[in-house]
C-alpha cells in the first residue's frame, strides 16, 4: 500500500508532532509516524518542569515561548495539557553552590531570563515549605509546570482536527530516497511518500540519522523520576538547586515529582531499564533536604525517561547538509518546555516562512560524508 | 553470600526454599506478612480465637519445618524493587535491606479480581480474599449479616467461615449454575478430600437456611441508614444480566470474580508473559519447571498461573530442583530423578486447580455490563466512562490509557484495575489483550515511605554527580 503526502514526520514526540500539526495547518498533507503510540516517551514521561533555572543559556528565548505556547494551549492545541505556572526558584546551600548560583544566574539574565538573586527570607515567603538552612535563592516568575502525561491525548485531538494522518504503532524499516522524493517503508507493508521528510526521534534520532546516511552521534541520558502519593501541599513553586541536580513541584492533585536528572540505567534498544539505588537515594535525599516536609510522603512510582544530547549539546533544527527535502528537529535541552516553539519554527521554515528565530544548523554536526553514501540507502 | 531468594511464604515458596535448602543451597525467603504462610495458610494473628481447619494445621507444620531448617526465613519484609541482576530490596522492621543472588524464585501467589459495580468501593463491601484473611487471622467475619457473591470455591470457605465465626450470611450469590459446578466434578475427583469440604459448606449452609442463588450477580450495592442494600440480578451463561432481580440487606459483602496470577515482578523484569485465555489472565510464560524467559528467574504457585495450592508446593520444588541444576549445584539426572514423581503429582493437582480457576474465569458478558459510572479505578477514581472516552481518543494500549486517565497510576499500580481495563479496551477496539498490554511494571512494588528510603541524612551525606550543564 502506497500513501503520497507532501511532508512525512518520523517520531510523534512533541518535536514531531508540532511540527507535523502546523505544517497541516499550512495546508500540507503530512503523515505523523511512530514505533509507537504518541507521546509515549520523553514527551509523555518527562518531569514536566517549565524553568528557566535550568534552561541551557542560549536556549532560553526558546523555551521562554514555549512555556507561553504550553500556558496557552488551549487557544492553539486545543486542549488544557496541565500547564500551570508558578514561582521558580533555585536555592543553594553552600558556598560553591552560592557561587554557581550567581554565576549561572547572571548568564541566563543575561540571555533574556529575568531571574533576580533574592534573599533567603524572601525565598521562603516564596515558598513556605523550604529548608530554613538555604543560604542564596535565585527567583523566576516565569516558571511552572505541566503534567506531561496528558501531551499525547491533547496532540492526538489536534492533529486529527487538523487532518494529520497518523500511523502509531508502525516502525520504519527504512527510508529510499531519489527522484527528488523519500519513501518511507513502514511495518505492515505501508510505503509512505513524500518529497520533505522530518526526522524528530529523539535518542534514537542517531540512528534515523543512518537511514539517510549521515553518521552523528546522538548521547542517550537516562533521567530518573520518582513521584508521590497524594499528600497535603507542602510546596507550591518550582524547585531546584543550583547545580541543577534537582527538580520538585507539587501538582493540583496532591502529587510530588521529584526529577534532576539522576542517571539509571537504560539504552535506546531497552528503554528505561532501572533506577540506580545509589541514585535514587541521593536523588530523593535532595529533594527531602530541601522540602523537609516531604518525609512524610509515600514514594508511589519510579520510571526513567530517555533524553538525546549531541555532541555540543545544543539542537539539530533544520534542514540536513546534502539531502534535499530532509530535515531533523530534536536533541535539545529543555525539549519538552520548549518543543512547541520548536516545532513551529522548523514548520515555518518548511512551508517557506521565515522562522522567527534562528534555527540550529544541523550541518555543525555532521562531517563531510562520502558522496557514496548517499546514494543507495539500506 | 546467597544462592537463592525466594519471595513469597506461601505454600509454593516455602517449598522451594524447604527444598533448596535441603539441596544445599543458602536461601533466603521473605514475605510481608508477619509469619509465614500466605493467604492459604495464613498464621492467627493473635487477636482472637480462631477456629482450626485443615489449611491453619497446615501452615504450623510448615513454618514448624522453615524454623528446623537452615533458610534464612525474614517475614514482616516487604519487598519494594528488583533489579535485573536480582538486587532484591525489602522495609523490614528494622529499616531498609538487601539481598543478592544469582537466581530468584517469585512466588506472589495470586490477587483477586473484582468486576467493578456500582457501590463497589463502598465501605463495608470487601473482596472474598479480603474476607478470609479476617476469618483466618482475626476469626472475624466482615460483618454482623454478609452477603458472599462472586464465583469459585472461595464462595464456599467464605460463606461457611463466617457462620463457624458467628456471623450470618444473607445469601450466596453465585455466577455459576449447578451444572457448572458438576461438569468440573470429574477434575474435582481428583481432590477427594477438597471435593468432601466443599460438600460440607454446601450443607452447612442449607442446614443454615442461607438461601443459595445460582447465575446470580450483585448488580449494585448502595449503602443505606443502616448498612447496606445490594441489587441481585439473574445472569446467563456468560454473566450478561436478565430481567428481574431481587434485593438484599446486610450490611457487609465479601464479593470476588475469581484469582489473577501476581505479575509484578516478572512485569517489572520484563520476562516474556502469555494471556491465557481461558482462565482470562495474564502471567510469565514458564517452562514446566518454573523457568521464566530470564536467565536464573523462576515462577512458582499461582504467580505463574492459577493452579491452586495443592499445585503451588509441588512448583516450588520443581522451581528449586531447576534452579539448583541451573546454578550447577544438582547434576542434570540426578534432577531429572527428583522432578519426575512431584511431576506426576502436579498433573493431577494441576488438573483440580484448573477447574476451579475454570468456574472462576471471567465471562463476556460480566465486562459488557459494567455501568458506565461504575469506578474502574478506585485509586484515581476512573470510571468506565472515562475509559471508553479514551479508547474513542485512540488509546489502544493500557500505559496510555494510564496515561490519558490516571487509571492505574494511583498508590495500586493497577493491581486492582490493570485487568479490567485492559478487557475494556480489547472490547472497545476489538482487538486481542495481547494488544491491549499490561501495565509496565515500575518499583516500588508497594508505596515505599519516602522518609525510610532516606534514612537521616545531614547535606554533605549526599553524593552528587557532576553539575548540570549551564
Amino acid at each position: 500500500m502506497t500513501q503520497r503526502f507532501d511532508a512525512v514526520v518520523v517520531g510523534a514526540g512533541v518535536m514531531g508532532a508540532t511540527t507535523a500539526l502546523h505544517l497541516a495547518r499550512g495546508g500540507m498533507r503530512v503523515a505523523l509516524v511512530d514505533r509507537g503510540a504518541i507521546c509515549r516517551e520523553a514527551s509523555g514521561v518527562n518531569a514536566g518542569t517549565l524553568t528557566l533555572h535550568m534552561t541551557r543559556a542560549a536556549l532560553i528565548p526558546y523555551a521562554m515561548r514555549g512555556r507561553e505556547l504550553w500556558l496557552d494551549a488551549p487557544r492553539w492545541l486545543g486542549m488544557d495539557a496541565g500547564a500551570r505556572a508558578a514561582p521558580g526558584l533555585s536555592v543553594a546551600f553552600t558556598p560553591a553552590e552560592r557561587d554557581m548560583l550567581e554565576h549561572r544566574a547572571a548568564a541566563r539574565r543575561q540571555a533574556g531570563a529575568p531571574i533576580e538573586l533574592v534573599t533567603p527570607a524572601r525565598a521562603r515567603q516564596v515558598e513556605p515549605g523550604l529548608n530554613g538552612d538555604i543560604i542564596a535563592a535565585a527567583f523566576c516568575a516565569l516558571d511552572g509546570h505541566i503534567t506531561a502525561y496528558l501531551t499525547g491525548l491533547a496532540y492526538r485531538r489536534a492533529l486529527v482536527a487538523a487532518g494529520v494522518a497518523l500511523f502509531e504503532n508502525a516502525p520504519v524499516e527504512g527510508v529510499d530516497s531519489g527522484d527528488g522524493g523519500f519513501a518511507i517503508r513502514a511495518a505492515g507493508a505501508t510505503l509512505l511518500r513524500a518529497r520533505r521528510l522530518v526526522l524528530a526521534g529523539g535518542v534514537w534520532l542517531e540512528r534515523m540519522l543512518g537511514w539517510l546516511g549521515l553518521r552523528v552521534p546522538v548521547k542517550c541520558l537516562i533521567n530518573q523520576l520518582v513521584v508521590t502519593e497524594r499528600l497535603r501541599p507542602v510546596m507550591r513553586s518550582v524547585l531546584g538547586i543550583a547545580n541543577g541536580l534537582l527538580s520538585l513541584k507539587q501538582f493540583g492533585n496532591g502529587t510530588v515529582l521529584i526529577g534532576g536528572g539522576w542517571q539509571g540505567i537504560g539504552d535506546p534498544d531497552r528503554g528505561g531499564v532501572e533506577a540506580i539505588p545509589d541514585n535514587l537515594i541521593g536523588n530523593v535525599r535532595l529533594a527531602r533536604h530541601a522540602i523537609p516536609g516531604l518525609a512524610e510522603a509515600r514514594v508511589a512510582r519510579i520510571w526513567l525517561d530517555l533524553e538525546s544530547e549531541t555532541a555540543d549539546a545544543l539542537p539539530m533544527i533544520g534542514p540536513l547538509p546534502g539531502i534535499e527535502g530532509a530535515h531533523v528537529i530534536g536533541c535539545a535541552h529543555s525539549g519538552f518546555t520548549s518543543g512547541p516553539y520548536m516545532g513551529q519554527l522548523l514548520a515555518d521554515f518548511i512551508l517557506g516562512r521565515e522562522p522567527e528565530r534562528p534555527l540550529f544548523d544541523p550541518a555543525r554536526l555532521i562531517p563531510p560524508q562520502p558522496a557514496a553514501s548517499l546514494e543507495s540507502i539500506p | 553470600m546467597t544462592d537463592l531468594i525466594v519471595i513469597g511464604a506461601g505454600p509454593a515458596g516455602i517449598a522451594a526454599a524447604l527444598r533448596a535448602s535441603a539441596l544445599g543451597l543458602r536461601v533466603v525467603l521473605l514475605d510481608d506478612q508477619p509469619q509465614a504462610g500466605g493467604q492459604v495458610h495464613r498464621a492467627p494473628a493473635g487477636t482472637r480465637p480462631v477456629p482450626p481447619s485443615p489449611e491453619a494445621r497446615t501452615g504450623t507444620v510448615l513454618r514448624d519445618g522453615l524454623a528446623g531448617s537452615a533458610v534464612e526465613a525474614r517475614p514482616g519484609h516487604q519487598v519494594w524493587s528488583v533489579s535485573a541482576d536480582f538486587r532484591v530490596d525489602a522495609l523490614g522492621p528494622e529499616g531498609p535491606c538487601h539481598w543478592q543472588a544469582p537466581a530468584l524464585i517469585v512466588a506472589t501467589g495470586a490477587q483477586e479480581r473484582v468486576m467493578p459495580f456500582p457501590g463497589w468501593t463502598l465501605p463495608g463491601v470487601v473482596g472474598l480474599a479480603a474476607a478470609t484473611l479476617l476469618l483466618k487471622a482475626h476469626g472475624i467475619a466482615p460483618g454482623a449479616r454478609t452477603l458472599v457473591a462472586g464465583c469459585g470455591p472461595l464462595l464456599g470457605a467464605v460463606a461457611a467461615g463466617i457462620l463457624k465465626a458467628g456471623g450470618q450470611v444473607a445469601a450466596v450469590a453465585d455466577l455459576a449454575a449447578p451444572a457448572d459446578w458438576a461438569r468440573r466434578l470429574p477434575a474435582m475427583a481428583a481432590r477427594p478430600d477438597l471435593l468432601a469440604r466443599g460438600a460440607g459448606w454446601a450443607a452447612r449452609l442449607r442446614r443454615a437456611g442461607v438461601p443459595l442463588l445460582f447465575r446470580t450477580t450483585v448488580a449494585e450495592v448502595e449503602a443505606t441508614a443502616t448498612g447496606l442494600r445490594a441489587r441481585l440480578c439473574p445472569v446467563d451463561a456468560d454473566g450478561r444480566p436478565r430481567p428481574g432481580g431481587t434485593v438484599v440487606e446486610a450490611d457487609a459483602v465479601a464479593v470476588g470474580h475469581g484469582l489473577l496470577p501476581s505479575t509484578e515482578i516478572t512485569r517489572l523484569l520484563r520476562v516474556e508473559h502469555a494471556f491465557d485465555a481461558v482462565a482470562g489472565n495474564w502471567a510469565a510464560r514458564l517452562d514446566g519447571d518454573g523457568r521464566s524467559s530470564r536467565r536464573g528467574l523462576y515462577v512458582a504457585g499461582d504467580g505463574g498461573g492459577i493452579q491452586g495450592a495443592a499445585a503451588a508446593p509441588l512448583r516450588g520444588e520443581l522451581a528449586a530442583l531447576a534452579a539448583a541444576r541451573d546454578l550447577g549445584r544438582l547434576d542434570a539426572g540426578a534432577q531429572d530423578r527428583l522432578a519426575a514423581p512431584l511431576r506426576r503429582r502436579l498433573a493431577r493437582a494441576a488438573r483440580f486447580g484448573r477447574a476451579m480457576a475454570g468456574l472462576m474465569a471471567p465471562r463476556p458478558g460480566q465486562v459488557e455490563a459494567i455501568t458506565p459510572g461504575a469506578v474502574v479505578c478506585r485509586c484515581e477514581d476512573v470510571t468506565r466512562a472515562e475509559i471508553e472516552a479514551a479508547a474513542a481518543e485512540g488509546a489502544r494500549e493500557v500505559n496510555q490509557l494510564k496515561a490519558w486517565t490516571r487509571c492505574g497510576m494511583g498508590p495500586c499500580q493497577g493491581r486492582v484495575c490493570g485487568d479490567t481495563a485492559a478487557a475494556l479496551l480489547a472490547r472497545h477496539h476489538g482487538i486481542a489483550r495481547e494488544e491491549a498490554g499490561l501495565f509496565t511494571g515500575r518499583t516500588p512494588l508497594r508505596p515505599l515511605p519516602l522518609a525510610q528510603l532516606t534514612g537521616e541524612f545531614g547535606y554533605a551525606d549526599i553524593v552528587l554527580p557532576p553539575p548540570a550543564p549551564l
